[in-house]
């Protein structure tokens, strides 16, 4: 087992030095991910522009894993800008490569997110990948809530 | 003393190589690992004497039962119970509890009672009091745990005990802190005031003497598979007077003295609780758990194990990153910690690539977490087979997690 292919050191840089953390009070959305079993959480504030197609804006704060905190991390910068189309296809995309039999095809612009692709051959720690993958699906998806969602069952 | 070097001889697992490196197995409070008497004694069950029990007239159905009763026996003498009828085989101490929630709790409390606990048990000492207060309507109290998880508010347990409390379940050790509660202090004070009690003993049966006639419980609940026996086996202990008047839980074969149609009669305590086919195998390689603890001495175990646990933590306090949950002495065997900046899964991950087994998140104690102010810990628990070797390589990945993490 090699572990740097879990822990890469971009993945350690984003979990100590995570990006685009905090609240975003002007958030049109934001939905909370929860993993109780492991204690990790994530809230995922997304701004979307006027026409609600756009990302103009995305923040998360959270307190976890450095798998959960990085992954969240590298997904914001990932998506600043990007519209809702293309997020919600990295979203099916991120979950393919992590839980699909054979890897998915990765649209252009995909790049970094691969980092982690490492994390699949450690089916523990898949769960903590998705966690604010699935807070921004249900952000996206028009459900804010402080119901939290979960990646438990991944 | 014990010699846990030569003790690890009669455990094969333990000699393994995991990740390329010697295996060391800190992770007893989840479950023990198995010396060969059990697994030969599972082996030779399997082999010769398998059949079911109570109900045949052959040979081996004679076996097979003099040996499921035979552990009955045993486990009535390794906790000093008055008599064999006193002993129930569960599935574990999850299932114990829950069966004397949902008989002798169901039929005794009224709405209005309280069930008192403390903030310190596992989740298997919690929800089956929650699913049969909200049945019932009944409250459920709780003991506050202090700081940092040193002690429960003894205080506090003075003034909490009393109407309309009606029972008081208690954990012996906590697997999460390794505080080890006066259980027979607990038991005599509840006593005075007309409580009944239950131990939640999971922790403890394996690592020190019981006698439940000394503590003077009403109920306690053990798994035989943290004790060097099998998993998917456990005890409930139960005072006699209370099982006889106490409604079955789980009806079928078995337990039945005469069934009609409509309705049926019930064979006496225990068989009365043990519905449906046994887990005969299991119960007999409990009694060899039992006869294997015993020859080393419960008294040695205990000492072994409160000595790694003092070494660990003596050891473990001088790492300026780490935060030790629980007492700071009189400890039972295990240690809890909390690594600043990196999560207790992070910790086990990288503990695991070194060969060390370590045990990360909430331990089943979650509202304990939520309360000791973090969201997952990581622990080393000890079991007979651990050396103090062990303790110092436990120290040295720790070092290394940390360096890892703030390359």
């Amino acid at each position: 087992m090699n572990l740097d292919e879990l822990y890469q050191t971009v993945i350690l840089d984003h979990a100590q030095r995570p990006r685009n953390y905090g609240e975003l009070p002007q958030a049109t959305a934001f939905a909370e991910g929860n993993n109780p079993s492991c204690g990790d959480e994530v809230t995922v504030y997304v701004k979307l522009d006027a026409n609600g197609e756009k990302i103009e804006d995305i923040k998360f704060k959270g307190a976890g894993c450095a798998i959960s905190q990085a992954s969240t991390s590298l997904m914001t910068v990932k998506l600043k800008g990007k519209t809702v189309a293309e997020a919600s296809k990295f979203e099916k995309t991120f979950h393919d490569m992590m839980t699909a039999v054979t890897l998915p095809e990765y649209p252009q612009g995909f790049g970094d997110l691969q980092i982690l692709e490492g994390v699949r051959k450690f089916p523990q720690r898949v769960k903590c990948a998705t966690l604010g993958w699935n807070a921004l699906k249900q952000a996206l998806g028009g459900n804010s809530s402080h119901d939290p969602v979960t990646s438990e069952n991944e | 003393m014990i010699n846990a070097e030569q003790l690890r001889n009669d455990f094969p697992i333990l000699h393994q190589q995991v990740n390329g490196r010697p295996l060391v197995y800190l992770d007893n409070a989840a479950t023990t690992q198995k010396p060969l008497s059990v697994i030969e004694t599972l082996d030779h069950y399997y082999r010769k004497d398998n059949s079911n029990v109570h109900r045949g007239l052959h040979e081996l159905s004679n076996r097979a039962t003099e040996a499921y009763e035979h552990a009955r026996r045993r486990t009535a003498q390794f906790i000093n119970a008055a008599s064999a009828d006193e002993i129930v085989f569960t599935r574990g101490t999850t299932e114990g509890i829950n069966l004397v929630a949902n008989s002798w709790a169901f039929d005794n409390l009224k709405p209005g009672d309280e069930i008192l606990l403390t903030e310190v048990e596992h989740h298997s000492n919690l929800v089956p009091w929650q699913l049969l207060a909200q049945r019932k309507g009944l409250k459920l109290r709780f003991v506050p745990a202090l700081a940092n998880g040193e002690s429960l508010d003894l205080a506090a347990l003075d003034s909490l005990l009393a109407p309309p409390v009606k029972l008081f379940a208690f954990v012996h050790i906590s697997n999460t802190l390794g505080l080890i509660n006066d259980a027979k202090q607990f038991c005599a004070l509840a006593k005075s005031r007309g409580i009944t009690t239950l131990i939640d003993a999971a922790q403890s049966s394996g690592h020190r003497p019981l006698d439940v006639r000394d503590l003077d419980c009403d109920f306690l609940v053990f798994s035989g598979h943290k004790m060097a026996g099998p998993t998917g086996i456990g005890i409930l202990y139960g005072r006699a007077e209370l099982l006889e008047k106490m409604s079955p839980w789980h009806g079928g074969g078995e337990m039945i003295a005469a069934a009609n149609y409509e309705s049926s009669t019930y064979k006496p305590a225990p068989h009365k609780f043990e519905a449906g086919t046994p887990n005969i195998a299991d119960a007999i390689g409990l009694g060899a758990a039992m006869d294997y603890l015993d020859k080393i001495g419960r008294d040695n175990i205990a000492k072994h194990d409160m000595e790694l646990a003092a070494y660990a933590y003596e050891k473990l306090s001088q790492l300026d990153f780490l935060r030790i949950l629980g007492p700071k002495t009189n400890r039972a065997g295990l240690i809890t910690f909390v690594m600043d900046g990196v999560h207790a899964h992070d910790v086990v991950e990288i503990a695991n690539t070194y060969g060390v087994a370590l045990r990360g998140g909430h331990h089943c104690n979650q509202p304990l977490m939520k309360k000791l102010g973090t969201p997952a810990s990581a622990r080393a628990s000890f079991y007979l087979y651990n050396t103090k070797t062990e303790v110092d390589r436990l120290a040295e990945v720790l070092h290394k997690i940390k360096e890892y993490f703030t390359r």
